[in-house]
């Protein structure tokens, strides 16, 4: 149920790393706590990222949470399409609903980051 | 509500009709009134404003009240609001010619009334709270929050302690309180409640320090607890070198019982809006005056109200106490709202106002009772409430997946307007109900039996709840779609589908 | 009890139920070192004495004066039917919409109101209403900052002092700072802003501005080139604020059509009696693209599950219930009430109506000019103005308080209005109003003509009487 292949954060974000670059978003876990998002803040390309620093904020219709880096980097491009659709992100959170890609500054950080088995109990406890 | 009300209005604007006479209000200035302005700074398109006959005006407002709920058409059981009758009287009072014609600059020796009243309010609302004075100018609570906040940073700073950027405020507090000290330039620092609800003085002591400016404390709390370790509290604050603010939104329950400044609060806000009756209007308009102790006196909004020797009345002249943090609207106050709270209280004199908060305090515990004996909704925090008290939902939602916003849609089935919910946010699936002190026993009875009624259909019928309201006008409404796509302002092509005409 | 329902009997029955002997039970949880002290307040009145000491107190008002009084609060003829409108519980007794399958009534009131803003200032966004125009002035301040991060605004001394002193506090000490825009001292832009001074105050490299606010009128009274202004602002990459005055928005440009980002003003002139200085009404409205920058209540238009069109407060995450201290106002109200006013008197006007009150104090405002002119006190600046402006009168306080003997409120002097500006010393704010009659016009100038000693030798005792 969550994808084997991401890395996760406490505050409930995936990252996805492909060498260098990567691509982050939010669990479903978390898209369920909002209910129904309806706007996403992200920043602009060329922002610097740090890790576990807040990058922006999504809302929903009744209430509203940071975005914290995963890791440190640069911002690539964020998801435009979120700007017309932000609902995507609760049906879609790990694949249409992704909110930003991103160049890593320091590879290593990934390691400090929470793998499936270790969210998935995260998320058990309530 | 019934199945057959009065229908949905379409909008003024769907009412309009070119040449349809508003009415002959003023008579027809000259033609040619407007010549004298440059073209470049006059209007080309005109604004489209509708055109309405008056009597179609009149019914559009007549049928739009009908699709609401007030004080008036029945029980109001919001928590933390205070949702008392609206005496007639004092709408009459602020009709009163004397007092709604009169300019805000018009000079002293013609607003003399309203001077003295104001002068007078000033004074019952500091008997009232052991305050030493009062400003009246804040336009609602949340101002008058902000108001003290500046008022306590004008403090500190007047005795060169710039180090002092913390506001401290229990996690149970309203969303005003941190977005207020966020306003004023502090940094909110939240304390967990203890387990009884009640204030983790060991939490409070931790954080406080030299970077604290104030607290700020809702007494009794959001969750319609008095705090009994409130003196230590205070104790513990001033010996930080801060300073402890009382969020009066709860006032309603101590009238005649506790007063904030014999407890050492340094400043605290007013709702006359709860407290003291002023109608809620829909949201607004209300008043927030704000109480000091002494020492904060110099640094209170400009122009305060002044007696003279001889018996008159002015207003401070700008400039005159430079310490003040100046104003904070464009005049003197909402002067139409506080004749209102001024009658209110004379109305009532110091015994009428005990017997408001005994009544209320005595209503809020008989209907907890009622919840609590029958079992069907957790009552937490056992002994005495206040005005107020949470129940929970946290327990049906377990057992029958039904929420809390699903009891109160529900509510309004049963004729109810529903209390407030999911606040404060420290208790899962809250219901914070304030019944007051206006309504009768067997309408607390009754609101007990259909609360209890909802619960066995939840366990029966579910459905039946989850679905509901099933006799309000309009159902469940597409709040999503409202913040994607936010329609602020009619536009012709924006009729939904199925709009009635 | 005053006004609640319990008889002695209620009161046993619900102590029984908790078995309790008394109340005073339920307040023993105060601790009592601090238990109640005695509330020093009169005894109560019954309402017979209650109505009658109101009475008293709201005729030692002076409300029968001739007044030429405005400097942004205006006195115009109030259609009763507004009045009707506001006395219906259901509006005047409801609370906050947050149950939108029954709060209908306000939802779509407040909707029709920011739709009739929407029409008059020509911006699309328009908030429920903040407290008044002061605090809207100072907020549309705060979020010229929040949308640009630059943190330094500019405000025309053409603004009313009001909303300047109010925008100081909301500024003050906090990392944001503004300077002030002089107006032009001569000439024929005297009494408007300086636009060479705004350029110099804006090409400060160093120090970026968020937002530039003027007025218009301003609070001379004077029409200000807003159209340039605004073109000024924006080639700084800075955001334009509009302060103004709804009546005039029916025959003046509006905001939209000289680019300006938001506006703010004082909605008392729509539908909402003086009262000494409120509740009145916030006016606050900025383009689509500011939407998530503007504090207070939002309204919007949506369908329920069964499709038919339905109101409800939207985009509430910007608002402090949920963003606690990220919120970008801790406005937690709106002027619920008063925006229905507002909403009610241009509905009742219509836009016929409306542009006949601005044109018909346009028309008097003439008349009051020229004679006050013939009477000896010619105006102090050339520019045009609607409705309101300055005359020059020596002594002008000491000339205000011998006409208010007479029964007439002079305006305002300027050094009252603005106190510690030396340029504004010798002069009267004075407007006209669909109300001002050419009696009262007449016994003005007739009697400042006599204090000006234009007409040496004519009795100071032959007073209003006569004349009213």
């Amino acid at each position: 149920m969550i994808p084997s292949d991401l890395r996760y954060t406490k505050e409930h974000e995936w990252i996805r790393v492909a060498g260098d670059e990567a691509t982050v978003g939010i669990t479903q876990h978390a898209a369920d706590q909002l209910g129904d998002i309806v706007f996403v803040e992200l920043p602009e390309p060329g922002h610097r990222l740090e890790q576990f620093a807040t990058f922006g904020v999504v809302e929903s219709v009744k209430a509203v949470s940071d975005l914290f880096a995963p890791v440190s980097g640069e911002v690539l491009e964020g998801n435009a399409g979120l700007n017309a659709m932000p609902e995507v992100v609760n049906s879609d959170p790990y694949g249409a609903g992704w909110m930003l890609r991103m160049r890593l500054s320091d590879p290593g950080e990934v390691e400090q980051l929470l793998d499936a088995a270790a969210y998935e109990a995260l998320t058990a406890e309530g | 509500m019934s199945v057959t009300g009065p229908k949905l209005q379409p909008t003024l604007f769907e009412l309009s009709g070119s040449g349809r006479a508003a009415g002959r209000r003023i008579p027809a200035p000259p033609a040619d009134a407007l010549d004298r302005l440059p073209a470049a700074a006059r209007r080309v398109i005109p604004a489209a404003l509708p055109e309405v006959d008056e009597a179609s005006l009149v019914r559009h407002y007549v049928n739009l009240s009908q699709l609401n709920w007030g004080v008036d058409t029945g029980f109001y059981p919001l928590g933390s609001c205070t949702m008392k009758y609206n005496p007639k009287v004092n709408e009459w009072a602020a009709r009163l010619n004397g007092f709604a014609a009169l300019h805000p600059l018009a000079p002293d020796e013609t607003a003399q009334g309203t001077l003295e009243l104001l002068w007078e309010l000033e004074r019952d609302l500091a008997a009232i709270s052991g305050m030493d004075a009062v400003t009246l100018q804040p336009a609602a609570g949340a101002h008058g929050e902000l108001t003290g906040i500046l008022v306590v940073r004008a403090y500190h700073r007047a005795r060169g302690d710039l180090e002092r950027t913390e506001v401290l405020v229990p996690d149970s507090a309203h969303g005003t309180n941190p977005a207020t000290a966020s306003m004023a330039g502090f940094r909110t620092v939240n304390i967990p409640s203890a387990p009884d609800g009640g204030i983790d003085l060991d939490a409070f002591r931790a954080a406080l320090g030299p970077r604290t400016a104030a607290i700020m404390i809702t007494n009794p709390s959001t969750l319609g607890l008095f705090e009994r370790r409130i003196v230590e509290l205070i104790e513990l604050v001033h010996a930080a070198g801060a300073l402890a603010y009382m969020d009066g939104a709860n006032l309603n329950a101590i009238l005649g019982r506790f007063r904030p400044g014999d407890a050492g609060f340094d400043v605290m806000h007013f709702n006359v809006h709860k407290t003291f009756s002023t109608p809620h209007g829909g949201g607004g308009p209300g008043a927030g005056p704000v109480g000091v102790r002494a020492p904060l006196i110099p640094f209170l909004p400009a122009p305060r109200v002044l007696r003279e020797p001889d018996g008159t009345f002015r207003l401070e002249r700008e400039g005159e106490r430079p310490a003040s943090i100046g104003r904070v609207r464009g005049h003197v106050g909402s002067v139409g709202i506080l004749v209102r709270a001024w009658a209110y209280i004379r109305a009532h004199g110091a015994d009428g106002l005990r017997e408001v908060s005994d009544d209320a305090v005595l209503a809020a515990n008989y209907l907890r009772g009622r919840l609590a004996a029958d079992g069907a909704y957790e009552v937490p925090y056992p002994g005495p409430c206040a005005h107020e008290f949470i129940a929970s939902g946290a327990g049906l939602k377990r057992a029958t997946g039904v929420r809390t916003l699903d009891v109160a849609k529900r509510l309004i089935d049963k004729g109810y307007h529903p209390p407030t919910i999911y606040f404060p946010h420290t208790v899962d699936e809250a219901m914070l109900i304030e019944p007051t002190e206006t309504e009768r026993l067997e309408t607390l009875d009754a609101f007990a039996d259909a609360l209890l009624e909802i619960a066995r259909e939840a366990r029966d019928t579910p459905e039946l709840v989850t679905s509901a309201p099933h006799s309000a006008p309009v159902r469940r409404l597409d709040e999503a779609t409202a913040a994607r796509q936010p329609n602020l302002r009619w536009r012709p092509a924006s009729i939904a589908p199925g709009a009635d005409a | 009890m005053v006004y609640g329902p319990h008889t002695p009997d209620d009161r046993s029955r619900m102590l029984a139920a908790l078995g309790i002997a008394s109340v005073d039970e339920l307040f023993e949880v105060i601790p009592p070192a601090v238990r109640a002290r005695p509330m020093d307040l009169p005894p109560g009145l019954t309402e017979l004495e209650l109505m009658a000491r109101l009475r008293t107190l709201a005729g030692h008002n002076r409300v029968d004066l001739a007044s030429f009084l405005g400097a942004g609060v205006y006195r115009h003829h109030l259609p009763p039917v507004v009045d009707q409108v506001l006395l219906r519980g259901e509006f005047y007794t409801a609370y906050t919409p947050y149950q939108p399958e029954i709060s209908q009534g306000t939802l779509q009131t407040i909707y029709e109101y920011q739709s009739l803003l929407a029409e008059l200032t020509g911006l699309d966004v328009v908030s429920a209403s903040h407290y008044d125009g002061a605090t809207a002035t100072a907020e549309a301040a705060l979020m010229t900052c929040r949308a640009t991060r630059r943190d330094r605004v500019l405000v025309s001394r053409g603004v009313h002092p009001q909303a300047r002193r109010t925008l100081e506090t909301y500024f003050g000490g906090g990392d944001l700072e503004f300077d002030e825009v002089p107006l032009v001292t001569e000439g024929p832009d005297a009494g408007t802003t300086d636009l060479a001074a705004l350029g110099r105050l804006l090409a400060d490299p160093a120090r970026p501005v968020a937002g530039v606010l003027a007025a218009q009128p301003n609070v001379l009274g004077l029409l200000e080139p807003m159209a340039e202004i605004s073109r000024l602002t924006h080639a700084a990459g800075a955001l334009f604020v509009a302060a103004v005055e709804p009546i005039s928005l029916a025959v003046l440009a509006p905001p939209a059509a000289y680019g300006a980002d938001i506006a703010a003003g004082e909605g008392q002139p729509l539908g909402i009696p003086p009262q000494y200085g409120g509740p009145y009404l916030g006016i606050l409205a900025c383009r689509d693209s500011l939407v998530r920058q503007i504090p207070g209540r939002l309204i919007g238009m949506t369908s329920d599950e069964e499709g038919r069109r339905a109101y409800v407060m939207t985009m509430r995450a910007r608002e402090q219930d949920i963003r606690r201290e990220k919120a970008a106002s801790n406005i937690c109200t709106n002027q619920a009430l008063c925006a229905l006013a507002a909403a009610v008197y241009v509905a009742a006007l219509g836009p016929g109506g409306l542009r006949d009150v601005a044109a018909t104090g346009a028309s008097r405002a003439a008349e009051l000019a020229a004679a006050l002119e013939e009477a000896g006190a010619p105006r102090l600046h050339p520019g045009a103005y609607l409705n309101e402006f300055a005359v020059r009168v020596p002594d002008a306080v000491a000339v205000h308080r011998r006409l208010l003997r007479r029964g007439i409120l002079a305006g305002i002097p300027l050094a009252e209005l603005e106190p510690g500006d030396p340029s504004l010393v010798d002069g009267l704010l004075v407007c006209a109003t669909e109300c001002t009659t050419p009696e009262e016009i007449e016994l003005f100038a007739w009697a400042l003509r006599d204090e000006l000693g234009a007409r040496p030798g004519v009795p100071v005792a032959a007073s209003a009487e006569g004349v009213r």
